[in-house]
């Protein structure tokens, strides 16, 4: 204790990326591989490989050992028997030595295995298939230097960066995060203040070491190790104050009009039932954006029809009428799921992401289709397309809608065709909205912005550019128009949409429904509330 | 030379499936013979050791399974390999 106190405090300064305090112990986490694809040898690629293999074995002997069911318990066995057969990843090595990167080598050898399995007429060899997947992105995981692992409560954590499943599958109560890399825009930061987590990005974390007390102070984006008694009291103090602001902001008080009396609709963003336990769907306008892609991370295989079903049909009850507007995978950019998203693409922000994959992996998309067209017999469901850059994309979605709906009525199976919209985040889709076949709008600010901007989100240098600017505004009040004359729903879904700062510059372009974090949504009511009228 | 041949019928209802196919080259693989699979007595032979070569033969339920094996303990194997198969794939004693 007394040689804490006379430790030298010392500030460390980063950004903002999810507001709040925490107290606590740092934890330091060190990167096991280097995440840049620097090109290596193949002698470093092969021994990268051999680990890797060597520790998804050693996973897999471990999960089976916890294992009491025997079914479970067989495919572990027969996953471990493949990675010690050496025939499965020899033609990896073979790759390997010429040159090939250890993880483009191990999906060149295994996916022609996935293949003769998924081709194969008898049901049950068919369904071995997964298990192959599930195999290859295990591997893909630990070559990717991924961990299975959680983190301990409490702690405030300081790393390079981390993956969204690792965020997701840490309890984060009192905790706080801050990394070296990301930005207030990436996906972690829109997890950690949908969640409340306070979190800041571009803090020097090499320094750090785990142990240390500490308090991070993520309004205004600093962290200070070893702080004085002083400062412990104050952030204690700020700590309560925040915990008690939370409790309050909770609390509802009836639809959101503007100072004019206008009815502004606000909705959530979601990305999981978890969020939805702690709010009463009477306070809400709906789920504005449902973000299905973590329901695909940090798992042992992609989720199934039935799991996906259950999941969008409890949100569909949970709403009770209102509509849950489910986004279908927006894998790829910066929310790259192994074994599925593309890996290698020199600049995956303009790659096969969000509607480009999905069309290009049907046997996934499908499976989506089909647990929508079922759970949309529940509820007010509505399908969201992401990155729909030309009417084309959105025609071919809604003819895969339709089959999977006439698909499962053929079966017997129950099923409804849902309202078919699609997210604006393309300047291309956005300035020609009025060819876009879409039943609503969503207007994706984060990806439009930069964009638009053409500025990345994750460049701390060019965060002056990627603001929204006059450009991204005159296109919002392009689609808002367009779909207020054609008699359709515009929202935005954005990060924009839970600032209460952009809020009047939003309602001055005609925006009447935002989605915003679940965090947001007491700030932003406030703002629309104190709105009233254009250049007022 | 130490060569043998053996054959039993699979009565597995689904076949030479994962579970089965763990089992067999496990057991296989506790010999030193080489010791091959195939699902006609001439042939073509897949390493009764490598689970992804038996489980690429997607054999199917009531399909002969033929061994041959090569080596000091080909006899040995060939027994426990066909009383594994004939057995239904049980675990043994």
């Amino acid at each position: 204790m007394d040689r804490k106190m006379h430790r030298t405090a010392c500030r460390i300064e980063g950004r903002s990326a999810a507001p709040g305090v925490a107290l606590g112990p740092l934890l330091r986490l060190v990167s096991t591989t280097s995440q840049a694809p620097v090109s290596r040898s193949p002698a470093v690629e092969r021994q990268a490989f051999e680990d890797a293999l060597e520790a998804s074995r050693l996973d897999l002997v471990a999960l089976a050992g916890e294992m009491k069911d025997e079914n479970a318990e067989a495919i572990l066995s027969f996953q471990i028997a493949l990675l010690e057969d050496e025939n499965l990843a020899a033609p990896a090595f073979a790759l390997i030595a010429d040159g090939e990167t250890a993880d483009r080598a191990w999906v060149a050898a295994i996916d022609p295995e996935i293949a003769t399995y998924d081709g194969s007429q008898d049901h049950y060899f068919h369904a071995r298939a997964s298990d192959l997947r599930d195999l290859r992105d295990r591997v893909l995981r630990r070559l990717a230097g991924e961990v299975d692992q959680s983190l301990p409560a409490g702690v405030i954590v300081a790393a390079d960066d981390m993956p969204p499943s690792l965020f997701l599958a840490t309890d984060w109560r009192d905790g706080g995060l801050v990394l070296r890399r990301g930005s207030p825009s990436s996906h972690v930061a829109i997890l950690a203040r949908s969640r409340g987590v306070p979190m800041i990005v571009g803090a020097d974390v090499t320094e750090i070491e785990s142990g240390a007390d500490a308090v991070l102070d993520a309004d205004a984006g600093a962290l200070v190790v070893n702080p004085g008694a002083e400062l412990r009291v104050e952030y204690t103090r700020r700590h309560a104050e925040q915990l008690e602001a939370r409790r309050a902001a909770s609390s509802y008080s009836g639809p959101t009009q503007t100072a004019s009396g206008e009815r502004v609709k606000v909705m959530i963003n979601v990305t999981g039932l978890a969020e939805l336990r702690d709010i009463d769907p009477s306070s809400v306008d709906g789920i504005g954006l449902m973000r299905t892609e973590f329901l695909f991370h940090g798992r042992e295989r992609l989720p199934t029809e039935d799991e996906q079903y259950q999941i969008y049909r409890q949100m569909a009850e949970w709403a009770c009428g209102k509509p849950v507007t489910i986004r279908t995978l927006d894998a790829g950019g910066d929310k790259p799921i192994a074994g599925l998203t593309q890996t290698g693409e020199l600049n995956p922000f303009l790659g096969v992401r969000g509607v480009r994959l999905s069309l290009r992996r049907l046997e996934v998309f499908r499976v989506q289709l089909r647990a929508l067209a079922r759970a949309a017999t529940v509820g007010n469901l509505k399908v969201m397309i992401p990155m729909v850059t030309v009417p084309e994309e959105l025609v071919h979605c809604r003819a895969l809608l339709q089959e999977a709906v006439d698909e499962l009525r053929a079966s017997g199976r129950e099923a409804a065709l849902p309202a078919l919209g699609m997210m604006v985040e393309v300047p291309a889709a956005a300035l020609t909205i009025e060819d876009f076949d879409a039943d609503f709008f969503s207007i994706g600010s984060n990806d439009l912005i930069q964009y638009v901007a053409a500025a990345s989100r994750d460049e701390p240098q060019l965060a002056d550019l990627a603001r929204p600017s006059r450009a991204v505004f005159n296109l919002i009040g392009h689609v808002v128009e367009h779909a207020d004359r054609s008699g359709r729903e515009a929202s935005l879904c954005g990060d924009l949409a839970g600032d209460p700062e952009q809020a009047a510059a939003l309602l001055d372009q005609g925006l009447r429904t935002f989605s915003v974090a679940a965090g947001a949504l007491a700030p932003v009511r406030a703002a629309i509330a104190r709105y009233s009228g254009k250049g007022a | 030379m130490n060569k043998h041949r053996a054959s039993v019928l699979m009565r597995h209802e689904v076949g030479l499936h994962a579970r089965p196919s763990v089992k067999l080259t496990k057991l296989a693989k506790a010999f030193q013979s080489k010791i091959d699979l195939g699902l006609s007595p001439d042939g073509p032979w897949v390493d009764a050791k490598s689970i992804v070569k038996v489980m690429a033969t997607k054999a199917p339920k009531d399909s002969t399974i033929y061994f041959r094996a090569e080596g000091s303990d080909a006899k040995a194997a060939l027994d426990a390999l066909v009383m594994l198969v004939d057995g239904d794939f049980q675990d043994g004693p």
